[in-house]
């Protein structure tokens, strides 16, 4: 699995609940070079934690080895989520007039793919804040928002409306470069605040985001190379 | 319930409206009883054709979300409490602390390998490990829990590999994740642990490497006793230098404001992208296993740009986006043959190993279905590459009926003069739902003489195997599907992998667990053909490092081969009747041994002169059997 960017609507909880032994779990922590018999599980070999390199593994509980509550989604995981719906809804916006403005079918392409790939980015963050019992931001194109790092200002978005033909592919191809190293100025502004971006759907999400973009990024640069000259 | 009913029947309208399946394939289709599975955690419906579910075992404990089973996130019960809120906790002591949601991906079943009579099971917690002496009664034999994911595992005498990505992976392999953005505690690469005690493996060694390590492939140098290799795929983020020396690419955490990146500017030549890692480990001492080279193999040959290959995007109108090669995602090693195929994102490369340390790339390719190259596997004979495409990164549902066909497919490529060329694509045949991620996944070869077959995991499309002898028309013999893991929201689940291994088929469930399988006879496989598989065996199998099979010479693999050529219609009967004779009187024991062993050689000269009038795969089929009877005559005394 490269990406994955999981789809986690949660219209139903599941019914199945695995009945779990009862009786409280000892924090047996016997070394590991002769597991005792655990008295803990109904059946099965001992759970097993290895240590850093060089030093002994011990036996765990269950309750200790399904203790994830450190690596749970934080606030600020919550924040980009919801921030990335609001900036991923500007891509939308600037993709959409390139079908009748934009001068080459090179950038009318790009901003169908563009297009396809941020909406379905943004149903994945919407269903992950909605399993989390969140706020879900809405994709409201006309919906002013606060500005997340690289979103075009009003004054460009206009800007951009006005265009025509080439003027509009330099412009485009210019503002969504300036719109998708915001999306990583996102990122890392994320992974640089205390235990953010751990949770693994989050994780995987964002990897993908920095890879997306990136390659995006490299793609429309060569693009506007490409350009003639005084259209750049 | 009549929308689970209707739903083929909707999806195989969409494909005729949007003409991606011909009317004869939807009628097929609609034949084909994996479509309209009913959904179900541990009750989903079930459709399997010449293959048997011998064995599954649900995952154990510690390795699922004992109130969210299948993986299911949690919906807290009451909204986070807000930020200012620390007063107010402590006048409430007493109130509970709300259950956490969700698992999300932190229980993942993933890739596995083989060692004797044991099954290494990887998983984004750890890996568990299954004792598979009679694999009808496959049972858990350890469970070490160490979360970082992917967990991708190899074994190789006492030392197990483990791949390892994740920012809140630890050294210590605690569950409490990393809360800080640079930090000595975190773990990402490969971990070594000695399984000498399998019911206790201790962590030996941590190889840290700059993008972790997303999968790694086993390399064992036939001329080198004390080392083996490991080729790491680091497909993340590159971790900031001030937590791993030497990493560059990273945005810089301390910023105030991260630096506007400029697409323009040239890639620097210190990157940690564009490369593998090479990991030497010595045997002796394993704890001093290290990263000897970063080769890059996506350089341009001639310029020297070590951003050389595919550079992202699509290849024309109505083409796919192809993924920038800037990484491998999974490397196959063939070192009897001195190859490995690389399966780099944008790219499908071919490298020559025979100095492992130092790979040098002899061929590349690209193919404009392909959005993501995933995977590898050679044929036996090393003169094939089957290349997996993973559109879509293996949780979308990508095997619709309105999905193109070649599109989340293999691709089949013969080697011809050390180059490689495109014959073909298989897809899983059967459309799948909404519910269901699935595109093509890992797999491994059957070992049937004569034939070029493989069974492969399509996550939630399922096992299929199939048969690519004929490289440009490959076609499925068996299969096994499980309906979606919930009728209404795609929860991840399915094969990771799907493998072949001394005479029984494992899966790989990500949601549910263990599966194991034995194969059926069928019109397209004889019960003589998995009888001379099953003699392929061997003693340790990680699938990344492929070892050449052969088969030894009896009267099963004889039968298998003329099982073939009878289906082919590439043996006259007469020949056929005499064949089948000659072997019945070498199993039955009776008669003179120096007159069966004229009949046997002059019967493989005769299928020798034979093959030269024949074409094709009965040729070398017919060649087969005469080397097969020839080696059950020197036999007989």
């Amino acid at each position: 699995m490269y990406d994955p960017v999981v789809r986690i609507p949660s219209r139903s909880m599941v019914p199945v609940a695995l009945l779990l032994a009862a009786g409280t779990l000892s924090c047996a922590t016997t070394g590991a070079s002769a597991p005792t018999a655990p008295s803990t599980q109904s059946d099965g070999p001992p759970i097993i934690q290895p240590g850093a390199p060089g030093q002994p593994s011990r036996q765990i509980t269950r309750a200790e080895a399904t203790d994830l509550s450190a690596i749970e989604h934080t606030a600020a995981d919550v924040r980009f989520m919801q921030g990335m719906i609001g900036h991923h809804a500007q891509a939308l916006a600037m993709a959409e007039p390139a079908s009748d403005r934009g001068g080459s079918d090179g950038v009318k392409l790009l901003a169908q793919r563009i297009d396809l790939s941020q909406q379905d980015e943004i149903r994945m963050m919407q269903e992950w804040l909605a399993a989390r019992g969140e706020d879900v931001p809405s994709v409201d194109h006309s919906h002013s928002g606060m500005l997340m790092p690289g979103m075009l200002t009003p004054e460009q978005m206009a800007e951009l409306l006005a265009a025509r033909g080439a003027d509009f592919d330099t412009l485009f191809l210019r503002f969504m470069i300036q719109h998708h190293n915001g999306a990583l100025t996102m990122v890392n502004d994320l992974l640089a605040q205390p235990a953010a971006g751990q949770e693994t759907t989050i994780a995987a999400f964002i990897a993908d985001v920095v890879a997306d973009q990136r390659a995006e990024m490299d793609r429309m640069a060569a693009m506007l190379r490409d350009m003639p000259e005084e259209e750049r | 319930m009549t929308l689970q009913i209707a739903r083929p029947v909707v999806l195989l309208l969409c494909a005729s409206l949007l003409g991606g399946v011909s009317v004869s394939s939807a009628q097929s289709q609609q034949s084909d009883d994996r479509v309209g599975l009913a959904a179900g955690f541990r009750d989903a419906g079930v459709a399997a054709r010449n293959i048997e579910l011998v064995r599954t075992l649900a995952k154990p404990d510690g390795f699922f979300d004992p109130e969210a089973p299948a993986g299911r996130p949690r919906r807290p019960p009451v909204p986070d409490p807000p930020a200012d809120a620390a007063a107010d906790a402590e006048a409430q002591p007493a109130a509970p602390q709300p259950p956490a949601p969700g698992s999300g991906l932190s229980y993942t079943n993933t890739d596995f390998a083989f060692q004797g009579d044991h099954l290494f099971l990887g998983n984004y917690h750890g890996f568990n490990v299954y004792s598979i002496e009679d694999p009808t009664r496959a049972e858990l034999a350890a469970s070490i829990v160490c979360p970082g994911g992917q967990g991708d595992v190899s074994v190789y005498g006492n030392l197990l590999f483990m791949s390892v990505q994740d920012t809140r992976a630890r050294l210590d392999c605690g569950v409490q994740g990393v809360a800080e953005p640079v930090s000595p505690e975190r773990f990402r690469g490969v971990r070594i642990f000695d399984i000498s005690d399998l019911r206790a493996p201790q962590q030996v060694a941590a190889v840290q490497t700059c993008r972790g390590s997303h999968t790694h492939t086993l390399i064992v140098d036939p001329d080198d006793d004390a080392n083996v290799f490991l080729y790491n795929s680091g497909t993340s983020s590159v971790r900031p230098g001030q937590e791993l020396a030497g990493c560059v690419g990273a945005p810089d955490p301390d910023a105030e404001e991260s630096a506007e990146e400029d697409p323009d500017a040239p890639v620097d030549p210190n990157t940690s992208l564009f490369s593998i890692d090479v990991i030497q480990v010595p045997l002796a001492e394993p704890e001093r296993s290290r990263i000897v080279s970063s080769p890059r193999v996506f350089a341009n040959l001639e310029t020297g740009d070590i951003s050389g290959l595919w550079p992202g995007g699509d290849h024309g109108q109505g083409t796919q986006s192809s993924r920038e090669t800037r990484q491998c995602h999974d490397i196959t090693a063939y070192p009897e043959m001195g190859l490995a195929a690389g399966a780099c994102s944008g790219n499908g490369i071919l490298l020559d190993i025979s100095d492992p340390v130092n790979p040098v790339r002899i061929d590349h390719v690209v193919d404009d279905a392909f959005a993501f190259w995933h995977s590898a596997t050679f044929n036996n004979d090393g003169t094939k590459i089957v290349f997996t495409d993973e559109w879509g990164g293996g949780s979308r549902p990508r095997c619709r009926a309105s999905d193109p066909k070649t599109w989340g497919a293999n691709a089949i490529f013969d080697i011809v003069d050390g180059k490689m060329r495109f014959k073909g694509y298989y897809k899983l045949p059967a459309p799948q739902t909404e519910q269901e991620n699935c595109v093509a996944h890992n797999g491994s070869l059957i070992p049937v003489p004569g034939r070029d077959i493989m069974v492969q995991g399509w996550y939630q499309g399922g096992l299929s195997i199939y048969d690519f002898s004929d490289s440009a028309h490959a076609v499925e013999i068996a299969y096994f599907d499980r309906g979606p893991v919930d009728a209404n929201d795609l929860i991840s689940g399915g094969y990771w992998s799907a493998y072949w291994y001394n005479g029984h088929v494992y899966g790989a469930e990500i949601a549910r667990g263990l599966d194991v399988f034995r194969l059926l006879p069928s019109e397209h496989l004889s019960q003589n053909e998995i009888d001379a598989a099953a003699l392929a065996t061997a003693n340790e199998v990680n699938v990344q490092h492929q070892q050449q099979v052969s088969w030894p010479d009896v009267p099963v693999v004889a039968r298998a081969y003329m099982d073939q050529l009878e289906r082919g219609h590439g043996i006259g009967m007469d020949r056929l009747t005499a064949v089948g004779d000659a072997l019945d009187r070498v199993e039955s024991g009776v008669g003179e041994s120096t007159a069966m062993k004229a009949d046997l050689d002059q019967l493989a000269a005769d299928l020798q002169a034979d093959s030269e009038e024949a074409f094709a795969l009965n040729q070398s089929r017919l060649v087969l059997l005469a080397g097969t009877l020839s080696g059950i005559a020197a036999e007989l005394r």
